[in-house]
């Protein structure tokens, strides 16, 4: 299975997932430059986090129109994988391929810390790895990823099993107390329809290689590699 | 022929999204001994100069940018205000 990484200036987390796709999980992987929009090789995308170009007027707003950008959204609407991570998932949703938008923390802070997350749903590639509502603990590191959407798109989301993770404790409670910054429904991450795109503010790749101590976030590498074996 | 143009944009929340930033600069102005403001709310100005052939065409240039790059729909509104300018 061969991954591609979109690199933007700014793009922070880039190294780290090409690690854990290459690195640990021994697949082809190579960087996409956010000027280049030949990706037809690929079978997965991933829009890594950190500030893509300065996260400037909104984060996610100026990747948004980048040649890269534009190969992803073909490449989802041929039904392939794509994951995107913290400023990927903000970029997802300003290109519109999820819902929604990710704007500033209820609290206004940074926040970097360890989460619990309940996985929603096990009926994905993404997610086939966990047992339904298991609670997976995964790193954040954001500013703004307090999920918004109006209500008709909230319903929506909800009814159609498109909410993937949500902020929990450690028991897989949903709670305003464990919600860090203020997303509606405690909304982590969420897929659109079909399913193949995923955004998520929380970094798998950040909890995939034990010798960093924790290795939750692998399970979501590990199952899209099933993929390609059916 | 072609006109010069300036526009001023306004970006502002929409009324049902949250303003931490705003709630906390009310704080500020109530520590500073104003409670009398009741509420703020922070938004984005935009100067943008461009040429166009006509008014019109001006407005339906700035409605797609404003909509597709300048403005989040989803969280945000937009209004500008738009006056032809003399050529330097």
């Amino acid at each position: 299975m061969k991954f591609g990484v979109i690199v933007f200036p700014g793009s922070n987390c880039d190294r780290d997932m090409a690690w854990v796709t290459q690195g640990l999980l021994g697949q082809p992987t190579r960087m996409i430059w956010h000027e280049d929009s030949d990706i037809d090789d690929l079978d997965v995308v991933i829009v890594p986090g950190g500030f893509s170009y300065g996260d400037y007027l909104r984060c996610g707003a100026i990747a948004r129109f980048s040649p890269a950008m534009k190969a992803t959204v073909k490449h989802a609407e041929q039904g392939k994988p794509v994951l995107g991570v913290c400023n990927g998932f903000q970029i997802l949703t300003e290109i519109g391929l999820l819902p929604g938008a990710l704007i500033r923390n209820r609290g206004l802070h940074f926040v970097c810390d360890r989460t619990p997350l309940r996985v929603e749903r096990n009926d994905l590639p993404w997610t086939k790895s966990y047992d339904a509502k298991q609670v997976i603990t995964i790193p954040i590191a954001h500013g703004e990823g307090c999920y918004f959407a109006d209500d008709d798109t909230l319903k929506s989301l909800e009814d159609n099993g498109q909410v993937v993770f949500r902020y929990s404790d450690v028991n897989g409670d949903i709670t305003d107390r464990v919600n860090p910054n203020g997303s509606l429904n405690n909304i982590a991450g969420i897929c659109n329809q079909a399913g193949n795109v995923l955004g998520m503010m929380p970094h798998p790749e950040r909890s995939a290689d034990g010798a960093i101590g924790a290795t939750d976030g692998m399970g979501l590498f590990k199952g899209l590699l099933e993929l390609s074996m059916r | 022929m072609a006109q010069q143009y300036q526009a001023q944009i306004y970006v502002t929340l929409r009324p049902s999204v949250l303003d931490p930033a705003g709630v906390a600069v009310q704080s500020g102005l109530s520590h500073m001994g104003y409670n009398n403001v009741d509420s703020i709310r922070i938004g984005k100005y935009i100067e943008l100069n461009l040429s166009a052939d006509s008014e019109a065409a001006a407005q339906d240039q700035l409605n797609i940018v404003c909509d597709q790059l300048l403005a989040n729909p989803v969280i945000e509104n937009y209004r500008f205000d738009l006056k032809a300018v003399a050529l330097a």
